[in-house]
Parts: C-alpha cells; structure tokens; sequence
C-alpha cells in the first residue's frame, strides 16, 4: 500500500522536485528523534548552563557563574583528577591486556573460539549486572571471593570498595575486566590483516619473538590501535554506571569522577544550571579529543 | 620456505581481512599464521599456552559461575560465595519474585523489542538514503548522524530528562512511559553508519534492473535492499540488543517512580532492600544476564564481525 504511494516519487527522474524529496522522507524518522532526543537536549543544556534555574520562579541569567563555580569546587576538581586517573589506567590496562589476550587466543583452531567466547562474555553483560557481580567478589570479609583466594597466599582481608584510598583501583581493575575483551576483538581483527608473508621474512632474518612483535606486529595493528584508544578515552570521560553501581562515589568521595558528580548536583541536589555547566565543560572535551584523534590518525594514514 | 607442515584447516581458512594476503596463494606454514607463531604440535609452548587459555577463562567467566551458584544457593552472602551451590534452593527467585522482579523484566523486555524495532527501522531507513541517493546535504546529514554517536546519554542527561518531561512543540510527557526510553534510542548512529557502508558495496546493477521493472522506493529498500543486508542487520540488531539492555542512566532518569525501572537499574533496589540477601540480588542478576547471554551464544559470530568491521571502517 505504501508502496504504490511512493513510487510516483521514485518514477519522478522527469519531475526532479519530487525525486529530490526521497531521500529526505527516508532519513525524516531518525532525523527528527535524533533532534528532539540527542540536539535539542544539547542546546538547551549549553542555554540553561548560563542561568540559576528556579523552577516555579523562572529562570535568570548568571552569565558564566555557573562555569566559575563548577570549576572552582573542589569536589568537582577532585572529580576530575579521578576522572582522569580512572580514564586513563582503565584505557590503557585495558587495551594491554586486550592486545595480550588477542596474541594468546589469536588462531583458527575450534577450542580458541570457545575460549573467545567465554572470554567476550564480560563485554556483553549489561554494567549493571557486572556492578553488582563485583560488589560481591570485592566483599570485605575474609571469606568474600577475592579475599579468600587472598588468603591462599596469607593476605589480610582487603577492604577494596570501602578503603579510600583503594577504592578507585578497585573500580579501574572492574573496568579492565569489562573493556580488555572488547579491545581484544579490534585487536583481532587488526592481527588477522596482518601480511603473513612479514612473519615468514622476519624468520628468515632470524628476529626474535620480540622484535617481530615490535617490528612487524606492531605497526601493523596501529591503526586498530588508534581506535581501541580512541573509544577507550571518550568511555573514560564520561564512566558513570561503573562507578554509580560499584561504589556511587563514595568511600569519602575517593571514586567521584565527573558524571557522578554531575549527575548529584543536578538530580539529587536540583542545580539544573551547575549540572549543565559541568556536562558542556565534559561535551567539550569529548569532542576535542574526538577532532584531534582523529586529525593525528588522519596524518598517521597519510604518512 | 622451510619444511612446510600444511594443516589443511588452517589453509583453506579464509583470511577475509588484509587484501595483500590475497595475491599469494600459497600455503604458509601454520605457525606464520600468528603474531607468536603459536603451533598446535604438543610441547612447552603448547602447555603453556593451554595454561594461559585456562587462566583467561577463569578471570573472565568463571564469575558468572559464581553469580549463578550464589543465586541457587540457600542464605547466600557475600560472604560465601563460591563457585558451586552449596544447599541449592529457588528460594532467591521466588523472593525476587515477590520484589517484583518479574515486572522489572517485563518493562525491559518491551523496552528491548520496541526499542530494538524502532532502532532497526529509523537506522535502515536512514541508511538507505544515505547509501543509495545521493542529495544536497549528504555530507552534513552523515556528520550529524555521527556526532550522535558522539554525545553520549551521560552529558546529555540532565537536559534530556526535562525534555522527556515535556516534550518541545507537542507537550508530551513521556515519564513513567516505556516511551521515554524507547525513542531516544530510535536513531543510533553507529548502526546507520555500518547499514550505510554496507548498502553501499550492492551493485548498482541489481539496483538499476530494478528500477527497470518499476520498482518503487520501499519495495526497493524491502525486497531487493534488505535481504542482501541480512548479515549487516543480524549484526546492528545484536549489538542494538546490548546496547538498549546495558542503558541504566536513561530508564532511570525517564521513570516517574521505581515500579517504571528495567530490570537492570531494579538490581539497586534490590541491593539496598534491607529484607533480601545477596543470593535474591544475584537471582536477579542472573535474570538480567539471561537474555543477553541467549542474543549473544546464538548470534556471536555477527557480534564479534560486527565489532571489528565498525571499529576499522568508522
């Protein structure tokens, strides 16, 4: 039915008007909730982060204050050393560990897929399920997961979630746990365009395992490399359920990173202009990273 | 070329990636076919190797084992997790039960398979147009398609709430409704961009003998377009599946009270219940782990492709 609606449309090449409008009726749907969900949203929250937002009373204008405030409270620059630690340790524990278990399940034989499988399981499992798996293994007492395989080796119970000064390793080792399996598929698909006939001359220079890896393997994975950091780097900006399910902060506010923080001051403490002020400052960084990534991955090509 | 010992699995293997691979048609030795030059002959490194594997399985998914026994097993905390149950029970689902579990998991499933259709039909239609016309503004629509990849739920959060509180220009209020999760995730730009490279490769031949017979647009995009995609769609709908069923800050900033959360934001409420242990949370987890697990055995292949080919083409 609606078929025969659209194909004078389509049947239109003389009527160049009418077959102009195709494309816009097909991508109308996914332009309109993207606008209405993902943009409008954005540009009222850079608009609101410039006013004090009183509900019932209206809103007034404060300029930058709330940008001076969020950046100037030291909650929130706590919040952004611990960003930034957990971003970065996560990222590249995890990317470390992706690239060795990508080197060590790299193959074709039947048992290394199923092993790939059991190991991906981590990366399909909803965060909130992963939050609350490893409150239990963190468990503090003696006999909790880890604590007691701990006590095979004659360590004290760990108090890892409500110690705070091991609380953000802690979150960062869940984090790792999570991402390393991602990483290793991208790897994987970077191994396996690898040129074979590089590793039969590389042996026939007599290399070692280890140059061959830094010589060969390495700059030829580089650019899965570059997009296994990449996305490592945006999902480290902005962690919020890891942390939220974990620990929500806390102990002492020792694993506050920035959308935690942000997410408190707007939903609990209703300081809708603070919150968005803080979420712009974040989008800011995100895209920044995203543009120069990708201008050194672009020149990286080139070169 | 040294001894060549030709395992016939590892050469005919297709080594899909890498175009240069292509031009040499001969059979490498298998233990070129690694970055380590693993080999499948029992020795140390092969021992090794094994006891690596088992090291990888246990950190990876033997802790779902021990969620899965500590929802079985009788009065479970903490405390006494293991990795087998110990006076195995259903008691923790039946609890679960009674918290409402069960509700929770329904408002994900419809949450899920709505959001999911929608997603599959906004990304296709919007790919199709993409790939397959070309039209002033194609460079722009494309760009804006990715920067909604760009704007992750978390910075957008605190104005997306009040947005689907009164939604601009019809004053709806989308709370409390399924639709509030359902149509932020209708245009996801990772699958247009992969159902847009994909289209992309049809021949324009197939396209143009169409166009021939009087083909109109949609049936075009739904008799010739779509079935050719069938690999590309099993892969955005596998990893739209996740997606939609990982979210926690948006079911929970669009419900109106608890009773409106997907199963995997309940955890907490369950978790912060002072009457239940952890054995009835771990039951919930496993049943929020479940249908995920189940997209994932069944259609792993095309998850992990997928995977791969949107992370080197986009």
């Amino acid at each position: 039915m609606t078929a025969t609606v659209t194909t004078p449309a389509a049947r239109g090449g003389r009527r160049p008007t009418k077959k102009a409008l195709v494309p816009w009726l097909f991508l109308a749907p996914g332009l309109l909730l993207a606008l209405v969900f993902k943009f409008w949203p954005m540009a009222k929250g850079v608009w609101l982060s410039f006013f004090d937002v009183r509900p019932f009373l209206g809103d007034r204008w404060t300029g930058l204050d709330n940008y001076t405030r969020v950046l100037t409270d030291h909650r929130f620059q706590d919040a952004i050393g611990h960003t930034l630690v957990l971003g970065i340790g996560q990222s590249l524990g995890a990317i470390v560990l992706g690239f060795v278990l990508a080197l060590l399940l790299e193959g074709q034989a039947r048992l290394l897929k199923i092993v790939r499988t059991a190991v991906f399981l981590p990366a399909v499992t909803a965060t909130a399920v992963v939050g609350e798996l490893w409150r239990l293994m963190y468990y503090p007492t003696s006999d909790g997961l880890l604590n007691s395989g701990l006590n095979l080796f004659g360590l004290g119970p760990v108090q890892f979630l409500d110690n705070p000064d091991l609380a953000l390793w802690s979150t960062m080792a869940m984090g790792i746990w999570i991402w390393a399996p991602y990483n290793m598929v991208i790897i994987m698909a970077g191994l396996a365009g690898v040129d074979r006939s590089l590793y039969e001359a590389a042996a026939m220079d007599g290399v070692s395992l280890w140059q061959r890896l830094r010589y060969v393997t390495l700059p030829a994975i580089r650019p899965a490399l570059g997009i296994v950091l990449t996305l490592a780097a945006i999902r480290g900006l902005r962690v919020f359920t890891e942390v939220y399910v974990l620990t929500g902060g806390g102990p002492a506010g020792s694993t506050e990173v920035w959308m935690t923080r942000a997410y408190t001051l707007g939903f609990t403490r209703n300081d809708i202009g603070g919150a968005s002020a803080a979420s712009v400052v974040l989008l800011c960084v995100t895209l920044l990273l995203t543009v120069t990534v990708n201008y050194f991955r672009k020149r990286g090509d080139v070169r | 070329m040294s001894a060549p010992v030709i395992d016939p699995v590892r050469a005919t293997a297709p080594r899909t990636t890498g175009k240069r691979s292509g031009k040499a048609k001969r059979t490498t030795p298998a233990r070129f076919d690694t970055a380590l030059g693993w080999n499948d002959k029992p020795g140390t490194a092969w021992a090794l190797r094994i006891l690596l594997c088992a090291t990888a399985v246990a950190i990876f998914a033997a802790p779902f084992l021990a969620i899965l026994s500590g929802a079985f097993t009788k009065n479970a905390s903490g405390s006494s997790l293991s990795f087998l149950p110990h006076d195995s029970t259903l008691l923790n689902f039946t609890v679960a039960g009674e918290r409402g579990i069960w509700d929770y998991f329904s408002n994900s499933l419809v949450i899920a398979g709505g959001g999911l259709l929608l997603q599959l039909v906004v990304c296709t239609l919007a790919a199709y147009a993409l790939a397959r016309h070309r039209f002033r503004g194609q460079a722009l629509i494309l760009t804006l398609f990715m920067l909604t990849m760009m704007l992750p739920e978390e910075v957008i959060a605190i104005p997306l709430s009040l947005v689907l509180g009164d939604v601009p220009v019809v004053h709806l209020d989308l709370k409390g409704t399924v639709w509030g999760v359902i149509l932020p995730l209708g245009a996801w730009g990772f699958s247009v961009m992969m159902l847009t490279e994909f289209m992309k490769d049809i021949p324009d031949e197939i396209e143009e003998a169409a166009r021939l017979d009087g083909v109109g647009e949609l049936r075009m995009l739904w008799q010739i377009v779509l079935p050719l995609c069938k690999p590309a769609l099993g892969v955005a709908g596998v990893l739209g599946f996740i997606m939609i069923w990982d979210q926690y800050l948006l079911p929970l900033i669009a419900a109106k009270d608890p009773t409106d959360y997907t199963v995997t934001v309940a955890l907490s409420v369950l978790r912060t219940d002072p009457e239940v242990g952890s054995g009835v949370v771990l039951a919930g987890a496993v049943i929020a782990l479940i249908p995920s697990l189940i997209v994932y055995l069944l259609l792993q292949r095309s998850l992990v492709s997928g995977i791969a080919a949107g992370a080197t083409k986009g």
